[in-house]
């Protein structure tokens, strides 16, 4: 006995297995993203007043990366239609296009994760905090000896709330330079990665984990893309099944970036 | 009349060839014969998958019980020497066996690691997903499980994440130590990589469990064979279609957690960490402004569905055990079936009742005890159709209706104990003792786990086409039944005087009780307890030993039966023994429900759910031979 409804649809409930399968395991992903937000809700609301960052990260890129997105979701839905009508060329091109935006997408993401990882915060022992974009680090820098000096691009402040909102008047007016520190006077430093607070822990992790189903989606379709060949001439039917689950897969992991850019960017 | 019954055609269209047990594997002649990598290691035929899950869960239940006799010698004797096992754990594991005594570190990581292995690695696996595969395609009547591969990259997911459970014993430091609950920032603070270890392990096993998932539930909706309504589900298909979907929603949150705690551990994030936190006095260089409460949320949300993971398959192969037993209908089918319904839904919606003490609030405190008590409800319901099954029929008594019998009191005893728990009141006073540890290895130990070696008495037939030894099967039963209910009934009288859980030496149970007349001193009756648990755990290994020689024994060796020699009516026992790749080698069509044992006007006492419905028919039982 062969396994039915491989390809062709049961009767009673209208799909072929991967189709509800694809679903199945979707849900089970609202699930791991749905405790994620809720650790970020959590822990957003129980952050100490004015501890929480507003403004941190570039609207405009997320902004690009959304837009990148919504536009790879309109490829891989016409790609999909293109093997219904049975036309591999455009299925071909449309494919294409969703794994050039994906890589784009990627790429913006590294430049911002790299954006963050060179940004730093410098405790100063008189009390006042140094922050910003790591210039350069003299040749004799070391923090456990003591020795050399750390230039920064950004400013120097009194209190560690004023670098939370960026957007508060103040902060959009301050006047960002290069600043000088010498390593007698850090009590400690570290840049914006993970551990810095709550914020960047939850942002790293979310986009993270959102950028490695996007790389993942993208190996998938990539395989179709550019192996899928054999199976389109013997199976047509099935390969455009393979396209319709990866794409319901792609269109979540879209859907999840939309959360995720209000829930990070803009609030 | 047995004879006959043995020699029944497994099916039953009129252009079906009568088939014998012998063709059983003639499909296979066409096809190369697989090597022994492709046929045991890297099969995707559900049947080996369900066997190559239960030989490895049964491998580490026993595992996980050696864990618990080590620390049962500890509890009983506090830093006294392991005799026989200490030079062995010493040599192993080195200083902290020093001089084959148990340090309050490794007692730790057994404690840890004995509620991982039990219930991540034993108790799910061979459930869920070693019956579940062997069982479900077979009863619904399809060839396989929906997505093949899938189910076995399922396998060796959980085969990694049980390796690298049992690697993290021999890293620097040790396993896990925070409890199989793995609170932060206890986890996250205990100077051991085994924390990272047992979260890349969970991990991997939540990966297996939700491809096992995906698998079942699209299975049951997908491939159930013609004539197989819902409502002809035998309710072990039911209880599995409902823990499928718990597994689906309830593991990803945990997985939620996992990756913030590893991010704690590892990139030294503090998710779970709280500002100002402490470790040996020092400020901890951490950011702070995590919450442990939060760990714990994420953690329970898994965890309580968890316990109808473990609970719900055992008392689908009840279910199953007793009808046939009984030879009637099961009592109150579609109770049962909306119970098991209701059960999975409320599940979701109870798991903060395992945080009253934590301080998350009165308010919600209550909420969770409502919930609680409404869960309780459905449970007693499937227990009573269970019970009120056994009225009036004419019971046979074998090792698997043995089994399933003793499920019942054993789970009523824990059930009804859990009740205090989840009134908060109550819960403040017996709350971390071990009253609660009582109560829920009464649910798991002598309730799920008698049920499963149900299964494994009822189903080994079905795999191998011999029974097992019934007299060692009785042996083990009433060996096992009494020696669980001396380990465990103690606990009660223990917990209830106030000793407390997790205590490598006893902590200051044990130093009152050396002080003449202190004040909340345990009795000496309750600490003599600990001696007479631990004789009575290491009489309940001795027990063990028929089984695990009888399972082997009779694989080649026990009494050959037919495809039916429980004279069942589902599916599962319509296909040649063991089944073929495939299974059937004519789609079943089924025309009645699961459990039609002595209908009246049949010759037979029961009617398989495939036989053909009108008198008329030509294929009639004898009408073959």
């Amino acid at each position: 006995m062969e396994i039915p409804y491989t390809i062709e649809t049961r009767p009673d409930t209208g799909l072929y297995n991967a189709k509800l399968g694809i679903w199945l395991f979707l849900a089970s992903e609202v699930m791991l993203f749905g405790g994620l937000f809720s650790a970020y809700v959590l822990l957003r609301v129980g952050a100490e007043h004015g501890m929480w960052p507003h403004g941190w990260l570039n609207v405009t890129l997320g902004t690009v990366n959304t837009l990148l997105l919504a536009l790879s979701a309109i490829t891989t839905l016409l790609a999909w239609a293109a093997c219904k009508v049975r036309d591999f060329t455009k299925f071909k091109i449309f494919h294409a296009c969703t794994i050039l935006l994906a890589l784009t997408f990627l790429g913006i993401k590294s430049y911002e994760y790299h954006d963050k990882l060179i940004h730093y915060e410098i405790k100063l022992n008189n009390g006042t905090f140094a922050d910003g974009h790591m210039v350069e680090e003299s040749k004799d820098f070391d923090l456990a000896k003591k020795t050399g000096t750390v230039t920064l691009h950004g400013r120097v402040v009194a209190d560690e709330k004023e670098l939370m909102d960026l957007r508060a008047p103040a902060a959009q007016s301050a006047k960002l330079d290069e600043v000088t520190v010498a390593a007698t006077d850090i009590k400690s430093m570290g840049n914006y990665g993970p551990r810095h607070n709550t914020f960047t822990a939850i942002y790293f992790t979310l986009t993270g984990l959102h950028a490695l189903h996007i790389l993942g989606g993208t190996i998938v379709i990539f395989y179709f893309w550019a192996f899928g060949g054999a199976m389109w001439k013997t199976d047509p039917e099935r390969f455009t099944n393979r396209i319709e689950v990866s794409g319901l897969f792609w269109h979540f992991v879209d859907l999840v970036w939309i959360f995720l850019f209000p829930v990070l960017y803009l609030t | 009349m047995e004879s006959n019954v043995q020699q029944f055609p497994p099916f039953r269209e009129a252009s079906a060839p009568p088939a014998h047990d012998d063709h059983a594997g003639h499909e296979h002649t066409e096809h190369h014969e697989p090597n022994f990598w492709q046929k045991y290691i890297f099969s995707s035929d559900h049947k080996v998958i369900g066997i190559q899950y239960g030989f490895m869960s049964l491998c580490f239940m026993l595992f996980g019980f050696f864990l618990m006799l080590l620390m049962r010698w500890q509890i009983a004797h506090p830093g006294v020497p392991v005799p026989v096992l200490g030079p062995l754990l010493e040599k192993i594991l080195g200083q902290p066996a020093a001089h084959g005594a148990i340090s309050a570190d490794l007692y730790n990581s057994f404690g840890a690691m004995h509620g991982t292995i039990m219930v991540f690695l034993g108790v799910v696996p061979l459930a869920f997903a070693a019956f579940g595969n062997y069982v479900v395609p077979l009863m619904i009547g399809a060839p396989d499980m929906c997505f093949p591969r899938i189910n076995m990259a399922s396998f060796h997911a959980f085969f990694l994440g049980g390796v690298v459970m049992l690697v993290s014993f021999f890293i620097p430091g040790g396993a896990a130590q925070a409890g199989w609950t793995s609170y932060s920032p206890l986890a996250t603070t205990i100077p051991t990589n085994g924390q990272a270890f047992w979260l890349v392990g969970m991990v991997l096993l939540i990966t297996s469990s939700l491809l096992g998932a995906v698998n079942f539930i699209a299975t049951i909706i997908q491939l159930r064979a013609p004539g197989m309504t819902w409502m002809r589900l035998p309710w072990f298909v039911w209880a599995q279609f409902v823990t499928a979907f718990i597994l689906l929603l309830a593991f990803p949150p945990l997985e939620a957690a996992g990756v913030l705690q590893l991010m704690d551990n590892v990139a030294h994030t503090s998710f779970f960490l709280p500002t100002g936190l402490a470790i040996g006095g020092q400020l901890a260089d951490r950011s702070g402004g995590g919450s442990p409460l939060l760990w714990q949320h994420l953690f329970w949300f898994l965890g309580h569905p968890e316990v109808y993971v473990l609970i719900l398959p055992a008392m689908g192969i009840v279910i199953e055990v007793i009808a046939n037993n009984t030879r009637k209908p099961i009592w109150g089918y579609k109770s049962l079936v909306y119970s098991v319904l209701f059960v999975g839904f409320l599940s979701f919606i109870v798991w903060a009742h395992h945080m009253y003490l934590t301080g998350m609030g009165q308010k919600i405190a209550t909420f969770f005890q409502a919930t609680t008590m409404m869960i309780s409800v459905p449970s007693v319901i499937i227990l009573t159709c269970m019970f009120l099954s056994l009225w009036g029929g004419s019971i046979r008594i074998n090792t698997p209706m043995l089994f399933a019998l003793g499920f019942l009191p054993m789970f009523g005893i824990g059930g009804l104990t859990g009740l205090p728990l989840g009134l908060a009141a109550a819960d403040l006073y017996l709350h971390d003792t071990y009253y609660i540890i009582a109560h829920f290895h009464y649910v798991v130990a002598p309730g799920t786990i008698f049920a499963l070696f149900a299964g494994v008495y009822f189903w080994f037939p079905k795999m191998t086409g011999r029974k097992m030894n019934e007299f060692w099967g009785r042996v083990h039963f009433w060996c096992s039944l009494a020696f669980m209910n001396i380990v465990f009934m103690p606990m009660f009288a223990q917990g209830i005087k106030g000793m407390l859980r997790r205590m490598s030496d006893g902590a200051v149970n044990y130093s009152a009780a050396r002080v003449p007349g202190a004040i909340d001193a345990l009795p000496g009756s309750v600490m003599q307890l600990n001696g007479v648990i631990l004789w009575a755990a290491i009489c309940l290994g001795i027990a063990q030993i028929p089984f695990i020689i009888n399972l082997f024994w009779s694989i080649n060796h026990g009494e050959k039966v037919g495809t039916n020699p429980w004279r069942a009516t589902t599916l599962d026992w319509q296909t040649p023994t063991p089944p073929p790749h495939g299974n059937f080698e004519h789609t079943p069509h089924v025309v009645r429900g699961p459990y039609e044992y002595s209908a009246p006007g049949h010759a037979e006492d029961f009617t398989p759910q495939d036989e053909p419905v009108s008198p008329s028919a030509p294929l009639t039982p004898t009408a073959h031979h």
